[in-house]
């Protein structure tokens, strides 16, 4: 398949979107969130992001009440909080690996390559294959950072027409095309017969209701599910087309990348918050994935719905890099900082990059993928889960937009190649011989 | 479904030298008796998978659903307890790893000692890791105490034993079974060395025990450290230690999967009544059932 050019946008954008969405909570979300199990004393430090509507009426509420019961409130949500995130991580990578270990095409080398990964692995010597592995890293990294500093330009100067037909164009590219190949190799592994009117309806009327929920309005559970499906597939098409060793460096790079975009003063993912908080508005909620169960508890803002889905949409954009939100997300988003004022009760959720889904599935696709062996997909599981719960109590401890990938890959990663190498024989051996430990 | 076909067709010598064959290919047994007979038996081999899935994980899974599922608090401690197990098990292959490179790898008896030490090295850590765990969570459990909202408690220690027990046991039942599980799908031919036929099951059978017993230990090891009572520790790990030694028995399964389940059993009543139970509250359960059945 050749790589055409809007589907390497899409690319770029979906990993610059990818790579960026590192803060898996944008700040403005933190306050409600979860906050951890703390020492006893119950200090609260005022969040950071103090600056953004959202959080405002939200801190406000919760200045009023006593200190204690304040913190039980968001502790209350913080367990729940990270089994949200859970289940849909867990989903994804379930669906990928199912993937991966019954439709055989994606396990299969082509010869075709990313463009962004132009050198080609050389199985015989080790060095060759180590050095173009990492120059395909440093090609692949130098794509990504150029595309987010393109879009954190784009944001900065207000481009949000531009920003919105790229996440759109890069949502039908998903929508429609990869779950048409990945529809095309279900049916060759299972033998299945299908005509093609058939296929055309059933890839209409998915990728029509896909586009709607992501980036209108939907159901809930609809939205999040399409949302799951849309990383799996990229998951998938990275688990495909990147060589070997080059995915397990991308890895490692995309994480400390991360870090650095998302800590550092002058990383573009931190600028995107500081910009969107500046200018008072909610996160880019194009592509986050947000578990928030919103109540529609009715505007308190009379401004016209329009201009405020209108408006949420923009901001929406402007954090290309969070994750995923869809705008209907965006427009909740718009609906929930009002409702928050009228009922604290409401749980808000928290969201997680779409990019961090795709890597989390990207690197337990791997694992599976390579070996056969379920032992190495399992381990990668519980580290990456084990990973995203870190995170998330450093969430809880900081109270500012943190990335979700370093830890979660560094475990992945440790723990793929430790079980790989070391658990794995061990294992083969005791099984061998029915010992049990 | 079982019938003989009499005077196979292929001259196959090899199949007058083995006896007992069985394997399984797609969904037919075949039963080698003799020479000129083939006992074929309908047998599917996704009903072995299925048998022993539900076998070793069936009772784990019950528990996960009706005592953890509900609530996200347990759900993250089940899995930070998978997590302990999982390190312990890495540094103990590490370990293996390095005696067994550091060996004459042509050595069998060697391989199997250092194979038997890797396995009572991997117990001693098992239980080093349970340990590091409870520290942690009684760390925890000050800001955990903070957590309880008002309708529910904040979990007790008593429910993380409980629950850090049954990580321990899913994880460990997990890495035993689950390459069992799916190579039991696939065509393949059971014991064709001459070992025992029954390995699927007993797989499954020792993996119920296994995950059993760590949930019982959780319980019992964390009461015995919150009470200080070290003859319990120590208890605990020679009881690990001893079935770790009863399996390598295997495949005398006679040997070793009786007395496993006597000892599971006798770790489960030492753990009901070290958190707590009683025979009088068993009782009242039963009247308490007959009551309210009475009164409905």
């Amino acid at each position: 398949m050749n790589t055409s050019d809007s589907e390497e946008d899409s690319y770029n954008e979906r990993s610059a979107l990818v790579q960026s969405e590192s803060p898996t909570i944008p700040s403005y979300n933190q306050d409600h969130d979860m906050s951890l199990p703390q020492e006893t004393d119950s200090k609260r430090r005022r969040p950071v992001s103090s600056g953004l509507d959202e959080p405002g009426p939200v801190e406000r509420e919760r200045a009023s009440t006593p200190d204690g019961e304040e913190e039980e409130l968001t502790l209350k949500y913080g367990a729940k909080h990270v089994i949200m995130l859970f289940i849909p991580v867990t989903l994804c990578m379930v669906v990928v690996v199912a993937t991966i270990k019954s439709v055989s095409f994606y396990t299969e080398k082509s010869s075709q390559r990313l463009i962004y990964t132009p050198f080609e692995e050389d199985p015989n010597s080790v060095g060759q294959r180590l050095l173009n592995s990492f120059l395909n890293t440093i090609v692949m990294i130098s794509v990504i950072v150029v595309m987010t500093i393109i879009l954190v330009v784009l944001y900065k100067y207000r481009c949000y027409k531009f920003i919105h037909g790229w996440l759109i164009l890069s949502s039908l590219m998903l929508l429609f095309w990869f779950s048409f190949m990945y529809l095309g190799e279900v049916f060759k592994t299972y033998n299945v017969a299908m005509d093609y009117p058939t296929l055309v309806m059933i890839i209409w009327n998915f990728g029509v209701v896909g586009m709607i929920c992501i980036h209108w309005k939907g159901p809930l559970r609809l939205q999040q599910a399409y949302l799951i499906v849309i990383s799996a597939l990229m998951a998938l098409i990275f688990i495909k087309y990147l060589p070997e060793w080059s995915a397990w460096v991308i890895l490692g790079a995309i994480s400390i990348y991360d870090l650095i975009a998302v800590l550092c003063p002058k990383g573009p993912l931190r600028m995107l918050v500081e910009t969107a908080q500046e200018r008072n508005e909610p996160i880019f909620p194009a592509l986050i994935y947000s578990s928030a169960m919103v109540w529609m508890v009715g505007m308190a803002d009379s401004s016209n719905p329009g201009s405020a889905d209108e408006r949420q949409r923009n901001e929406g954009r402007a954090r290309a890099q969070e994750g995923v939100e869809s705008e209907d997300d965006a427009a909740q988003g718009g609906r929930r900082r009002y409702s928050a004022e009228e009922d604290l009760e409401e749980d808000r959720g928290v969201k997680l990059g779409l990019g961090d889904f795709i890597f989390y599935s990207v690197l337990v696709g791997k694992a599976a993928a390579t070996g056969g062996d379920w032992n190495t997909t399992l381990a990668c599981f519980v580290a990456i889960l084990i990973g995203l719960c870190l995170t998330l109590l450093l969430l809880a401890i900081f109270k500012k937009a943190l990335p979700a990938l370093p830890i979660s890959i560094t475990f992945g990663l440790v723990f793929y190649f430790s079980t790989d190498n070391l658990v794995r024989p061990f294992m083969d051996s005791l099984a061998a011989h029915q010992y049990y430990i | 479904k079982c019938y003989q076909t009499k005077r196979s067709q292929k001259k196959d010598t090899n199949r007058a030298n083995i006896i007992g064959l069985i394997s399984f290919d797609g969904s037919v047994l075949y039963l080698s008796v003799h020479e000129d007979t083939v006992i074929r038996l309908h047998c599917c081999a996704v009903e072995v998978f299925f048998g022993c899935a539900f076998i070793a994980f069936g009772p784990s899974f019950a528990l996960f659903v009706f005592t953890i599922a509900k609530d996200p608090l347990r759900v993250i401690i089940l899995i930070a307890g998978a997590f302990f197990w999982l390190l312990s098990l890495l540094l103990s292959s590490l370990v293996w790893f390095i005696a067994i490179k550091a060996s004459n790898s042509q050595d069998l008896t060697l391989q199997r000692g250092l194979l038997i030490f890797g396995v009572f090295f991997s117990v001693l850590l098992q239980e080093v890791f349970r340990f590091a765990y409870y520290r942690l969570l009684r760390k925890a459990t000050e800001g955990l105490a903070a957590i309880s909202d008002d309708d529910g408690s904040a979990i007790s220690v008593r429910q993380m034993a409980y629950v850090a027990g049954l990580g321990f046991g899913i994880m460990s039942g997990a890495f035993s079974m689950i390459n069992i599980l799916s190579d039991s799908l696939g065509p393949g031919t059971v014991g064709i060395f001459g070992d025992s036929q029954y390995y699927f099951i007993t797989a499954a059978l020792m993996t119920l025990a296994l995950t059993l017993l760590h949930t019982f230990w959780g319980v019992v090891f964390f009461e015995g450290c919150e009470k200080s009572r070290w003859w319990v520790i120590a208890a605990v790990v020679s009881l690990h230690l001893l079935v770790a030694g009863l399996s390598l028995l295997n495949p005398l399964y006679e040997g070793s999967l009786p007395p496993v389940y006597v000892i599971t059993l006798a770790t489960g009543v030492w753990a009901f009544f070290s958190s707590g139970g009683s025979l009088h509250s068993l009782s009242a359960l039963c009247t308490r059932r007959k009551a309210e059945g009475e009164s409905s």
